[in-house]
């Protein structure tokens, strides 16, 4: 751990710390709503529904990700190299989960075949559920240590991925994203599907703050938090605070506040990236083996890479971050129940008489 | 460490990739100028044709976008010590690729696909537009990368590392404008003769040929641009790479001895030791495509081995790539171009006396056409496969062997086990995609708007028709 606190370096641990924040705020609602779909979605309308209130933005929120990733790689090589060899088995599992969920989007619609729309109903659920629980476990994975070799490199097996901690933190994590889905499902829909996101979120929430509180308590208690160079408390004391913003959050989506539920569970989760990026600092990976962690002045590329990247960025992300949240603007509306069964399978101008008297909230 | 199977892996998934690329960005350009040409016309053809290859064109992007992820993440996984020696130089491409290009590509796909009824007709037109633009954005970057392995320059070698020294170098490289150019072209080319291949073959099933006609008579002359300018490109392309890799050129003609007027082989029976059993040779033209004069100095395999074993060590066989991969691989990618070129060429002088509400070719014309949509996807493949081999032993060249590169915490067993995960989830949705792809093209064009203006049935509510029209999944 050498270096100074005031560098390019720190610079580019927070912003990929941005960039995962970005990435698990945006897609961890895509996750959530993607498992909810199957969960509360009654029929192939409520699905459908489901998949359009995340239709136009779920491939430019994955698109965080594969930014985190590329950074990581450009700033942090020896970090990418070692956590993504490390993670080996457990990132093929992510990736065909995000692959199957991916095509889901576009297949779903081109066969009108319950059987087959049912199929990729599944798909998308599970394609959702499997990375809602692994980026939690790769997090909490990071923190608590895995065995490094001299070099750097990951030297254990795919069971030492498996620590009982981690695996708490990957439920914490699929917790939270399914309270995080609901609540955006309640603030983009309308009428009976809306009402049961609220109650998905009212009491799924503070069980998923007190997984998050639990993981971190855990942590602390293992020691690992407190190897970094802030004091071990700002990591706990971030997550309460996203414990504490998910409980509230429960609170105000079961009174119908669901813009101030949504913005706190959002909040909750950014809280939760902050306090594991803090818990590191300025390790990238912690180490329970024979070599000593990887930090941000070990795993760093040189200036001159970091200058330039500091340059890019500097322009990219702002503009990146204006035109998205232009695009979340012209898809503000809630996405109401229609009364006709729309899209090609339908005879037009037959109402469903089951649903002809929805109330729209 | 697993580098054999790692490289299949990569190869297989790399290929599979790219079967989607080049027709996202083709596509994505020929819709984008169809949606124009109706949006400027106010053409309901143009119209409807943008919407049916536009359906064409999201079934493909899906299968682009989840199969590229994986490539990314592999560098790391199978190929950690390549990425920490890289990674000061790739990684930055990479991340700009995601940054400038995948950001724009999938923000504004979004806002086509759900925007249709929600954004004023000229900011939905302009959507397509930018998601264009950000697939030849994305092309850039990856080959910024890409052509760094090929030509490395702009850095320093410090340890185990390659540091960026000039990223302007990086970004100059004469060898990264070249495959640009070459592939984006190439890229278009597979637009082109996909919409040229659906569309002859929806004319030959008699669906709504007048309105296809116009859509083959706009690939056939994008197509025929694009393949010649293709040719000029590769053929820059390999004079760059008579000097960069002069191993690459003399392995594309299994040649061993260095000459001048060296001759090309249009094919070879029997091996290529040296000493076929029969071969149909060119006179010249080596040394033409080379160096682009008669009797330019090209290079053989032998003498490009012992400079390199001179300057590297080790045997000079050691630095031979796999000769019938590159010979044949080279062949097939050119003689395929060339096929292109004169069937794009005949198609177009065919049509002469067509109109633009009839193509105006026999149906044979018709049936060749409609089996050319595979040519430029066995060119693009050719091609890549040619390069990647061609630079074998290195992954990066002069720098790095491959042998070298892989990932000391994977195991042969781990990379078993997801090479076979990714070739069985990569079949079966391969045959899904074609089924799916099949289908669309079978439902040919949607209703023609204008005609139909009886609107929707009777007693819905303006409310009710967009609660309908934003559910679009």
């Amino acid at each position: 751990m050498n270096g100074p606190v005031a560098s390019l370096n720190t610079a580019w641990f927070a912003l990929i710390g941005v960039l995962w924040t970005g990435y698990l705020v945006l897609e961890g609602f895509d996750f959530g709503v993607g498992m909810l779909s199957l969960a509360i979605g009654r029929d192939d309308i409520d699905r459908r529904l489901c998949r359009s209130a995340i239709g136009p933005v779920w491939d430019g929120n994955e698109v965080w990700l594969i930014v985190a990733a590329g950074a990581t790689f450009a700033a942090f090589p020896l970090w990418y190299a070692s956590m993504f060899s490390g993670f080996y088995l457990a990132l093929f599992v992510v990736l065909a989960a995000l692959i199957v969920r991916g095509v889901s989007f576009e297949y779903r619609g081109k066969r009108d075949s319950p059987r087959w729309r049912a199929g990729w109903d599944r798909a998308l659920a599970a394609g959702s559920l499997v990375p809602a629980f692994a980026w939690g476990l790769v997090f909490v994975d990071l923190v608590h240590g895995l065995p490094l070799s001299a070099s750097g490199r990951y030297a254990g097996t795919f069971t030492d991925l498996f620590p009982a901690v981690a695996v708490v933190g990957g439920l914490a994590s699929l917790a939270m994203f399914l309270a995080h889905g609901a609540t955006f499902l309640s603030l983009k829909t309308a009428g009976p599907l809306a009402g049961r996101a609220r109650r998905v979120a009212r009491w799924l929430s503070p069980p998923a703050g007190a997984l998050v509180m639990g993981t971190a308590f855990w942590l602390a208690a293992a020691g690992s938090g407190s190897a970094g160079r802030l004091p071990g408390l700002v990591p706990l004391i971030l997550a309460v605070a996203c414990g504490a913003a998910f409980v509230a959050s429960g609170a105000l989506a079961a009174i119908g506040r669901d813009g101030v539920a949504f913005g706190l569970s959002a909040l909750g989760i950014a809280a939760g990236v902050a306090a594991i990026f803090t818990a590191l600092f300025p390790r990238v990976m912690a180490s329970s083996g024979p070599g000593v962690a990887l930090t941000i002045f070990s795993a760093a590329s040189a200036h001159e890479t970091l200058l330039v990247m500091t340059i890019v960025a500097a322009i990219f992300v702002p503009l990146v971050l204006a035109y998205q949240g232009w695009s979340y603007w012209v898809f503000r509306q809630r996405l109401v129940r229609p009364v006709a069964q729309p899209g090609p399978s339908s005879a037009p101008g037959s109402p469903d008489p089951a649903h002809t008297s929805d109330p729209q909230r | 460490m697993s580098v054999l199977l790692s490289r299949w892996q990569f190869g297989v998934t790399i290929t599979y990739h790219f079967l989607f690329v080049p027709l996202t960005i083709g596509l994505a350009l020929l819709v984008a100028v169809m949606q124009v040409l109706a949006y400027r016309r106010k053409d309901a053809a143009w119209e409807r044709l943008s919407r049916f290859f536009g359906t064409l064109f999201l079934i493909n992007f899906a299968m682009g976008i989840v199969t590229g992820i994986v490539q990314e993440f592999q560098f790391g996984m199978n190929w950690s010590n390549y990425s920490v020696f890289v990674g000061n130089i790739f990684g930055a491409p990479l991340a700009m690729e995601g940054l400038l290009a995948f950001f724009l590509e999938s923000t504004f796909v979004g806002l086509w696909i759900f925007g249709r009824n929600r954004l004023p007709p000229l900011v939905h037109t302009l959507s397509i537009c930018v998601v264009s633009l950000g697939t030849m954005v994305s092309a850039f970057f990856i080959l910024t990368a890409n052509s760094w392995m090929q030509h490395p320059v702009g850095y320093r070698v410090a340890g185990h590392q390659a540091l960026l020294t000039d990223f302007w170098a990086v970004l100059r490289n004469s060898t990264l404008w070249a495959e640009f150019a070459h592939t984006v072209l190439a890229a278009f080319v597979t637009g082109a003769f996909f919409v040229l291949g659906v569309s002859a073959w929806q004319i030959l099933r008699g669906r709504q040929p007048e309105v296809f006609s116009r859509a083959a008579r706009l690939a056939a002359g994008f197509g025929l641009v694009c393949t010649f300018l293709t040719i000029v490109t590769g053929d820059i392309q390999a004079r760059l790479m008579d000097t960069q890799q002069p191993m690459k050129m003399a392995a594309a003609e299994a040649v061993y001895q260095s000459r001048k007027g060296a001759s090309f082989s249009l094919l070879t029976i029997g091996n290529l030791s040296g000493q076929p059993v029969f071969q149909i040779r060119v006179p010249h033209l080596l040394s033409l495509i080379a160096t682009l004069s008669w009797n330019g100095q090209v290079t053989g395999i032998t003498q490009a081995g012992h400079a390199e074993a001179a300057r590297h060590g080790g045997s000079a066989a050691s630095y031979v790539p796999v000769l019938w991969v590159t010979y044949w691989s080279f062949r097939l990618m050119v003689g395929l171009g060339l096929l292109m070129l004169v069937v794009s060429a005949w198609a177009l002088w065919r049509s002469r006396r067509g109109s633009p509400r009839a193509f105006g070719v026999t149906r044979r014309t018709l049936w060749v056409l409609a089996a050319f949509t595979a040519a430029p996807f066995l060119a693009n493949t050719f091609g890549w496969l040619f390069t990647e081999m061609g630079r074998q032993p290195w992954i990066v060249y002069g720098l790095l062997k491959t042998a070298q590169a892989g990932s000391p915490a994977v195991s042969q067993t781990d990379v078993a086990v997801t090479f076979g995960g990714f070739v069985l989830l990569y079949t079966v949705l391969g045959i899904i995609e074609l089924g799916l792809m099949a289908r669309a093209i079978g439902r040919g064009l949607g209703p023609d708007e204008e005609a139909d203006q009886g609107g929707p049935p009777s007693g819905t509510s303006e409310a009710e028709q967009k609660a309908a029209q934003d559910l679009v999944y």
